[in-house]
């Protein structure tokens, strides 16, 4: 307990790389499996292959995907990248078929009334479909987003410093202090990430927190 | 660069004796095997329980989300340190190392156990009853059954899960590939690391199209909607792909 108190400075930097190195990639996959799942429900014949294939990413150990990188981006085995690039990866892998999913479920009429509207198919996508589909994407990026916060540890292994510095440090000096210490902020920060992804989920979807008795007035029943 | 790892790969010293690849493969089988079994056999019949009686459901949803934001390599170590000194000889890292295995196995097993029996269309299960059965006998020839899919993508990504799992062993002192990865990083031998990784990759793989082969055959061809009856209603079921149900790969750490 006394390490812990006296080493609150060191805790908290490796618990905000830790949190740039899990959260960044959510950002970063979020981006590209916005496009993929787009794609793969705009053509019927891409799914399977697009969502076969992420979904295979998933498999890859995590130790073996950041030793790997190096011989896909040219970067050195030391370098932040490698696990950034793998983050991203296995945040691509969860999320394309979470959002290729949860545009096929907008409503047909929705998306009919929106192209009566005039709306072109990015428009569309923009400011229709992609707002109704936030509840599904927030689903998929919780769970990416506890998955990256507890994979991320294992950069220890290759000199990456985060909150996994305090397993590896604690094992090899036989020391059960720092380990705890991980554990409980590696915890924590998961804990933040999802609190955060539900709220910013609930400013997204103002029309889901519509109070029960104005929505039982007018409104017609949805 | 790509070209010193197929050296090292294709080298034939590297394929035989104490420390050659088809024992470290094999090391890594019988680890994951292991602790993928005792998970099964634990979770598999509380999970079904929980999902066909409703009791524990609450406590099971939150022991499966807690287990799963654990970083494998805290555990690891920590069960090491807590557990290695209380067994003597080889077992000291063996027993630990299995224990933590387990663990891991154990969440995604038991939420596609329950998720999968909670998942049963109720007018099967009404049809059971209808014809007479009991509890023990809607559970076992009705609900279990038609729960094998999640059944068996929660027994996948606990497959995926413990390979993983089982390449970090190799830190704490254990064999299986690992060793490649760990040891080429203690010696900066990047041919060795990145050999070792596309082998526990391609390991990986290998084990995810078994257990899916092995689905596809015990699963009821009524549940994937290829008999060709269901599929002319255009009724088709879910496909046969455990990862078109949610719970398969949420979330697993490795």
């Amino acid at each position: 307990m006394d390490w812990i108190l006296g080493h609150l400075d060191d805790i908290g930097g490796y618990t905000v790389q830790h949190a740039w190195l899990a959260g960044l990639p959510l950002l970063l996959g979020l981006a590209v499996a916005v496009p993929l799942g787009w794609l793969a429900r705009r053509r019927s014949w891409l799914y399977t292959p697009i969502v076969a294939g992420t979904g295979l990413l998933y498999t890859i150990p995590s130790l073996a995907l950041f030793i790997l990188m190096p011989l896909v981006l040219g970067t050195r085995i030391l370098d932040e990248e490698n696990v950034i690039a793998a983050m991203t990866i296995y945040t691509v892998a969860l999320l394309t078929r979470t959002v290729a999913d949860a545009l096929g479920a907008v409503p047909d009429d929705v998306v009919a009334a929106a192209t009566a509207m005039g709306l072109g198919p990015v428009r569309r996508l923009l400011t229709v479909e992609l707002p109704m589909a936030v509840p599904v994407i927030a689903a998929g990026l919780r769970v990416a987003a506890v998955s990256n916060v507890s994979i991320v540890s294992v950069a220890a292994l290759i000199g990456v410093p985060q909150l996994g510095v305090l397993f590896t440090d604690g094992f090899y000096r036989d020391f059960l202090d720092p380990i705890v210490a991980g554990l409980v902020a590696s915890a924590l920060l998961a804990l933040l990430f999802d609190l955060a992804i539900v709220a910013l989920a609930r400013v997204l979807t103002p029309w889901h927190r519509t109070p029960a008795a104005a929505r039982s007035g007018s409104e017609a029943p949805s | 660069m790509t070209r010193d790892v197929l050296d090292w790969l294709l080298d034939g010293a590297h394929w035989q004796g104490g420390e050659g690849i088809p024992l470290r493969v094999w090391q890594h089988v019988a680890y994951s095997l292991i602790a993928v079994g005792i998970a099964a056999v634990l979770a598999v019949p509380a999970g079904l329980w929980v999902g066909h009686t409703g009791r524990g459901r609450f406590l099971a949803v939150n022991l499966v989300g807690i287990l799963r934001a654990v970083p494998s390599l805290g555990l690891l170590f920590a069960s090491l340190m807590i557990l290695g000194p209380k067994i003597p000889g080889e077992l000291g890292v063996h027993v630990p190392v299995q224990v933590v295995l387990v663990v891991l196995a154990m969440p995604p097993v038991l939420a596609g156990a329950y998720a999968g029996v909670e998942a049963v269309d109720p007018a099967a299960r009404d049809a059971a009853r209808g014809m007479g059965m009991q509890g023990r006998d809607v559970l076992l020839r009705v609900e279990l059954p038609c729960a094998l899919p999640l059944v068996f993508s929660g027994l996948r990504s606990a497959v995926l899960q413990v390979v993983a799992t089982a390449t970090l062993a190799a830190t704490v002192g254990l064999g299986g590939l690992g060793r490649y990865l760990i040891d080429g990083l203690a010696v900066r031998d990047y041919a060795q690391m990145a050999g070792g990784a596309v082998l526990v990759a391609a390991l990986a793989l290998l084990l995810d199209l078994l257990a899916a082969t092995l689905q596809r055959l015990v699963v009821s061809p009524g549940l994937t909607g290829k008999t060709g009856r269901r599929t002319a209603a255009g009724e088709t079921a879910a496909s046969s792909d455990p990862r078109d149900v949610g719970v398969l790969t949420e979330g697993s750490t490795r």
